[in-house]
């Protein structure tokens, strides 16, 4: 049984789904969540339903917001005295950033975006994607412990019933050292929208929409069934569409349950960025469009026509 | 001013990955290679500065391999002044991959005031070089910028999070900055650019000229394979007008009822 120590980013008092999805996942391993600044009882006790047996809250001055180094500096001198072989944690735009510095700070390898693993004694064997999901391979850490691991949200899915303990709360007092690149100021986005890498469903736009204004539908259809509004290469290139939307090699790889493409005919780039979508759908006048040959349920048609009817349909059927 | 840019040769995104016989890594003998296409905001973002502070220089690095330059090429054919290629297998983990920077930089003899790297290379997605080669250097670090400006004697960088959300932050220099798209519009190397490219200075070095050795692998792969192919789905024209709302309304249900997604 190998010491485990899963860092879970807490955003607005919650953790991020993607711990459960770890903890889930790590049952019967030793376990234990550490979290940056408070967290309230009711998420403890998730995490303890979830398989953690300890939950440290990691508490010390300017760790109010994130800083790479600030974060760093706490999480290695925590680390550093628990003795952990391995360290999770979410593949979300903080653990993405955070969790190289950290590695290289105990000169340990990390292993990112991680969509599948196991444990064969106490050896980590991951699975994760390269060349945004065009090929799989086998992954494996060596050199000093601890090893670090970065898992990509949605990927492993939700354990279908918790293992069902209760975990330890405590408290331990951390430093988050020199930090030289300081948060000044938070610009939250237009839309209060999931991101795209953790969205459940989405919805995306290609050049067939062939302005901004005409996102306007897809923005519909999103409000009804609770998506995020993505984009291809094409549509942010001819600026119909913000650089953040973009689905694709060179933009967000995301593996929503529900991925919906208007206009989008599939170029290669496209298709690694979305193929491990749960469920595909796909809307194109082209019937011969790339995109068909990944999609679950294809219709050819004009999207103009076919998306305000699917939004009227998903209305009926949600209510 | 010393401006560095760290730079990965990357198959071109339009490449049909085929795992190597062997399934140690892809095959590579009819690859394209390209700038990896997050390292062009970056060498346009070192040039932008350049042509802010007279007397600045742009140097890039590269860890790779030898058989195409095309990436150090174009970067010095876009305006940087001399390339480092630290000459390396093109599977090489992100943890030897950022030590050779580092080395490299070094080895320059230059203090750097700013390095450039692109977020993430489109080849194996990790997202560690920039942060693991800060951490290395004991230097500050901001990924995913999408903006960039001075600040006093500072800079003022944004950093694009969940939602196309900013954290706006402020960084002392020397710093590691990691560009997003977005950030600028990487400009097309001109013909005279790409000429005067072929005379610039362009050093070569070995692993072992940066302090790296087969020791400083972290990550190991093996078992590249393709994805598992989907089987083929239902189809159906919605062309005829008269019938949309017939096969949407047989869509959703089967999103409800077949997929369960909705």
């Amino acid at each position: 049984m190998s010491k485990v120590l899963v860092f879970s980013e807490v955003s607005k008092d919650k953790i991020k789904p993607v711990t459960l999805e770890i903890l889930g996942k790590l049952q019967g391993q030793e376990v234990e969540v550490a979290v940056i600044g408070d967290l309230g009882d009711d998420q403890v006790k998730v995490l303890g339903e979830y398989g953690a047996k300890q939950v440290h809250k990691l508490k010390g001055s300017n760790l109010d917001k994130y800083s790479p180094e600030g974060y760093t500096n706490a999480l290695k001198g925590f680390i550093q005295s628990g003795g952990y072989d391995y360290v999770f944690a979410g593949a979300t735009a903080l653990g993405k950033d955070m969790v190289p510095r950290l590695a290289t700070a105990f000169e340990a390898g990390l292993a990112s975006d991680v969509v599948n693993f196991l444990f064969e004694g106490d050896s980590f064997k991951g699975t994760r994607p390269l060349f945004a999901g065009k090929c799989l391979a086998k992954v494996e850490i060596q050199g000093p412990k601890p090893h670090f691991i970065t898992i990509r949200p949605n990927a492993l899915g939700m354990p279908e019933t918790p293992a069902g303990g209760s975990a330890q709360a405590s408290e331990a007092a951390v430093d988050a050292g020199n930090i030289r690149a300081i948060v000044k100021e938070i610009v939250a986005s237009a839309s209060e929208k999931v991101d795209l890498t953790e969205a459940n469903i989405i919805i995306s736009g290609g050049r067939a929409m062939k302005n901004s204004e005409n996102f306007k539908i897809l923005h519909e259809c999103a409000e009804v069934i609770g998506a995020t509004v993505g984009a291809s290469r094409a549509a942010v290139d001819s600026g119909y569409a913000s650089p953040d939307m973009q689905v694709g090699q060179t933009g967000k790889t995301v593996s929503p349950s529900l991925y919906i493409a208007c206009g989008i005919s599939g170029a290669i780039q496209h298709l690694a960025g979305m193929r491990t979508s749960k469920v595909i759908v796909a809307i194109n006048t082209d019937p011969d469009a790339p995109i068909f040959t990944k999609a679950d349920y294809g219709i050819v048609g004009d999207l103009f026509q076919i998306v305000p009817i699917l939004t009227e349909e998903f209305k009926k059927i949600l209510g | 001013m010393n401006i560095f840019v760290c730079v990965k040769q990357v198959p071109d995104t339009e490449t049909k990955v085929q795992p190597s016989a062997d399934g140690t890594f892809i095959e590579t003998s009819s690859i394209k290679w390209i700038m990896n296409p997050y390292d062009e905001f970056a060498v346009e973002q070192a040039l932008l500065v350049k042509a802010d502070n007279p007397g600045a220089t742009v140097t890039v690095v590269r860890v790779g391999g030898v058989k195409d330059t095309e990436a150090l090429r174009t970067a010095l054919a876009m305006g940087a002044d001399d390339a480092i290629l630290v000459e390396a297998e093109d599977n090489l983990d992100s943890y030897s991959i950022a030590k050779a920077l580092k080395g490299a930089i070094e080895k320059s003899g230059k203090q750097p005031d700013v390095i450039f790297a692109g977020k993430q290379g489109i080849d194996d997605d990790c997202l560690q070089v920039p942060q693991v080669l800060a951490q290395m250097m004991d230097l500050p670090s901001v990924s995913v910028i999408v903006g960039y400006e001075k600040s006093g004697d500072k800079l003022s960088v944004k950093r694009e999070v969940e939602g196309g959300a900013l954290e706006v932050y402020e960084v002392s220099t020397p710093c590691v900055l990691a560009t997003n798209k977005g950030i600028n519009t990487p400009r097309y190397a001109s013909l005279p650019g790409i000429m005067k490219a072929k005379r610039k200075p362009m050093q070569q070095l070995s692993l072992a000229d940066v302090g790296v050795s087969a020791d400083d692998r972290r990550v190991k792969y093996s078992d590249f394979q393709l994805p598992p192919e989907k089987p083929a789905g239902k189809k159906f024209d919605a062309t005829d007008e008269a019938k949309q709302h017939e096969v949407v309304a047989e869509v959703v249900k089967l999103l409800r009822e077949e997929a369960k997604v909705i």
